[in-house]
């Protein structure tokens, strides 16, 4: 496979496209609403009505807007078409609505705010190409961007153009991408690894997913040309086992790529080999934290490990190992082939590009949106979003998931971007968004996202297995108004503490949802709280004794 | 080896470049409270009461999993870490069943010891009052769930000292516990050479001795220290 190959195939699919393109989105969501018997009748339609000569079915990704599904796209002469809520019996009006026929099916609007405020680098490809078809998305000029990187550019420059752009982790701590690369590309050792990172937890966070399931050649491209910049001649693919369609159209992409070439040994005919594995994860949340994922890759109980020494220095069998998420490998190809400076030219001064996050909750748009870095959440939330449906009030958009915090509609207009969400005690996480209206009650909140981490601790550490538990119970005693003055203080006492001295980020962060929400919604605590019968002395010390 | 210098609690040490805080503190005399620590052993940085804090790092750290650097300023004891290291101990007695009057261990106990020594005469959280069971299947020895803190120090000691592999954790959480092969009875498990190198290991009651009564369960940790300086420095000396 060289450069040429690589555009004949690309010619000779589009060269071989017909007019009228109906893409039906095969995404896990609209799956679950039989997508699969949708496409299949649009075909068996377009023949009956004799426009199969004109018209291709085709199977997409995810196009985004998951509330509304299943969604069925047309492109018609550079037109764009979307229906919404379709049912497998809509299929005879939806073709002869092609023909000018009358269709009852709702019409969605390309044009809503949903969809204009959107900017895609990691989606671009999302619910326009055929995620099982290689030639799909070398036609759209897939793989160029790994082809240039293996003839024109050395590892270090490939390094430089990542640095460059200013990318950072999209897994949730956002470490600048291209000191990450350096690092791993200076460590000493002959055999490195690169690790992607697919094991998305977050409760209502499904960006990974989609991207997967979308688009995974645009994740193996990236993580082929990190593979060549740090050196590194495999790669493994850690993916949840909740995510069965990501892992079968990953399986098909790189047994495509390797057929063609494009991974293996001698890449685009050049020395360079990368091979690439998936790892299916066993259910457990904290293999997302890079460690217990190591771990879990190596065949061990997944349990994090105190670093340093970091996996860029000591990873997978103690070889240096570059591990990022996902979506931060998705970003690559696009930086490589319009260069680090254009990325960079997006987003805010310390947070570039654009970042998906999964829109969900009391909103009346709910979906997958990628954004420009420092949008403010206001426009996410109110414009793109729609706001609270049922005339309720926004109050609190949780980000992060239970890693993050919540943040009070008073705060709409932060932009979202790394440092200002932390500001507000919040992360940007993954990219889960979940929206609460005027009736959530916060202090439940705290508890469903304790209740989450404390089945989720490994185990391993004292203060993440003990304190989550005690901090739940703390919790369920304030939500049953049984609690005083004194519990609310020893939760707080033990947030401090899990916080300050757990292992590793599970434990760290477990106690942001309580923390957050005490410092906007403090009120929604107190007024569960009895009277203490023993004064208010707090933390169970004794009373001073009158001498 | 290079060696690098430190100072600990306002102390001038030096130790080998590699050396663990932990070690380095040993070395010079200064006591830092540890409970998954064991001689011999490489160490997980799990139950965290060995934290310190390290100046420049934002972060507590464990004395056992960090090696020293050159110039490294380290406090082992300050308010704050004694709040920890007594929450720590507090969350331990709160979460499965110590009852120091009927235990085994009871004046032998290192979480008992430790207890002591940080001050914890009450604990404020609410016991909860889990339902261990108790396996008693094998013909030699003992293991009370209920006294179990999870330090991981039997597993380590089957698998690298001993090299059975027989003890392992299972479930998540604070549902975790050690089992013998794939979670049969002690007694069934295939694997298990009755070296009796785990009951030597635990720090609390929950590996005994069969036969052993209220307060009756010595360990001889020497065991463990003699066998791991044979192999690893060829020398066939008892430490104690």
């Amino acid at each position: 496979m060289q450069l040429d190959d690589l555009n004949a195939i690309a010619e000779k699919h589009r060269s071989s496209r017909k007019k009228i393109i109906v893409r039906t989105c095969m995404s896990a969501g609209c799956m679950s609403s039989q997508a699969d018997v949708i496409k299949k009748n649009l075909e068996a339609e377009a023949k009956a009505q004799g426009l199969d000569a004109d018209v291709e079915v085709r199977r997409v990704g995810c196009m985004g807007f998951c509330g509304q599904g299943p969604l069925v796209g047309v492109d018609e002469n550079g037109q764009h078409g979307l229906w919404e809520f379709v049912k497998p019996e809509d299929a005879p009006a939806i073709i002869a609505a092609l023909k000018g026929g009358e269709c009852k099916v709702q019409r969605g609007d390309p044009k809503h705010p949903f969809f204009a405020k959107q900017m895609h680098i990691v989606r671009a490809n999302g619910g326009i190409i055929d995620p099982e078809r290689i030639e799909d998305y070398i036609a759209i000029g897939g793989y160029k961007a790994l082809h240039h990187s293996l003839t024109e550019l050395q590892p270090a420059q490939v390094v430089e153009e990542i640095t460059k752009s200013g990318l950072r982790g999209r897994g949730g701590a956002g470490f600048p991408t291209g000191l990450k690369w350096g690092t791993v590309a200076k460590s000493p050792g002959a055999k490195k690894y690169i690790v992607c990172n697919g094991d998305e937890g977050d409760p209502g966070a499904f960006m990974d997913r989609s991207v997967l399931e979308s688009d995974p050649h645009l994740v193996l491209e990236g993580m082929a040309i990190a593979a060549y910049a740090v050196g590194a001649d495999q790669g493994y693919l850690y993916v949840r086992a909740e995510y069965p369609l990501a892992i079968s159209r990953l399986q098909i992409a790189i047994k495509q790529a390797k057929q063609l070439g494009l991974l293996g040994a001698g890449v685009f005919e050049t020395p360079f080999n990368f091979n690439v594995d998936i790892r299916i994860g066993a259910g457990a949340f904290v293999c997302g934290e890079e460690t217990a994922l190591m771990a879990s890759v190596e065949g061990k109980r997944g349990t994090p490990r105190p670093r340093p020494p970091f996996p860029a220095a000591s990873g997978l069998w103690g070889c240096p190992t570059l591990i990022n998420n996902v979506e931060t490998f998705a970003n690559i190809s696009a930086i490589i082939n319009r260069g680090g400076a254009w990325y960079a030219g997006i987003g805010t001064e310390k947070s570039k590009g654009t970042k998906v996050f999964a829109l969900t909750g009391k909103i009346k748009n709910n979906g997958l949106i990628e954004v420009p870095m420092g949008i403010p959440l206001r426009q996410i939330v109110m414009e793109m979003g729609g706001g609270a449906p049922d005339g309720r009030q926004v109050k609190s958009v949780q980000t992060g998931g239970p890693s993050g915090g919540c943040i009070p509609a008073d705060y709409l207009d932060t932009p979202v971007d790394y440092e200002s969400l932390t500001k507000l005690g919040s992360i940007m996480g993954s990219g889960g968004m979940v929206v609460m209206d005027d009736s959530t009650n916060m202090v439940e909140i705290a508890k469903f996202y304790m209740e989450f981490c404390m089945e989720e601790s490994c185990g391993k550490c004292i203060p993440c297995r003990a304190g989550t538990v005690q901090m739940f119970n703390l919790l369920e005693k304030i939500t049953q108004r049984k609690a005083t003055a004194r519990d609310l203080a020893k939760l707080e006492e033990l947030c401090d503490m899990v916080k300050n001295t757990s292992l590793c980020g599970l434990g760290q962060t477990a106690p942001n949802p309580v923390v957050s929400t005490l410092k906007f919604f403090r009120k929604e605590y107190e007024e569960l709280l009895q009277p203490d019968p023993f004064g208010p002395h707090s933390n169970g010390a004794a009373k001073p004794q009158a001498k | 080896m290079a060696a690098k210098t430190l100072t600990i609690d306002g102390k001038q040490i030096s130790a080998e470049e590699g050396a663990t805080v932990l070690q380095a503190a040993t070395e010079a005399g200064i006591v830092i409270p540890t409970l998954c620590h064991l001689e011999g052993v490489y160490d997980v940085g799990a139950c965290r009461l060995c934290i310190v804090e390290v100046t420049g790092t934002p972060k507590l750290l464990p004395a056992c999993t960090t090696k020293v650097a050159e110039g490294m300023e380290i406090k082992t004891d300050s308010e704050r870490l004694r709040k920890y290291r007594r929450m720590i101990l507090e969350l331990l007695f709160a979460e499965r069943n110590h009852v120091c009057a009927v235990c085994v261990s009871n004046g032998h106990c290192e979480l008992q010891t430790l207890a002591y020594s940080q001050g914890l005469d009450h604990v404020r959280y609410e016991y909860t009052f889990p339902k261990w069971k108790v396996d008693t299947t094998h013909n030699l020895f003992g293991m009370d769930h209920n006294r179990c803190v999870l330090c991981s120090r039997c597993v380590r000691v089957c698998w690298h000292i001993e090299g059975a592999g027989t003890k392992n954790v299972s479930g998540r959480g604070g549902k975790s516990q050690i089992i013998t092969d794939l979670n049969q009875p002690w007694g069934e498990a295939e694997s298990c050479t009755s070296c009796g190198k785990c009951v030597q290991s635990c720090p609390t009651g929950a590996l005994f001795h069969k036969g052993s009564t209220v307060g009756e369960m010595e360990r001889d940790r020497g065991k463990l220290e003699f066998i791991v300086t044979a192999r690893e420095k060829k020398q066939w000396i008892a430490t104690d």
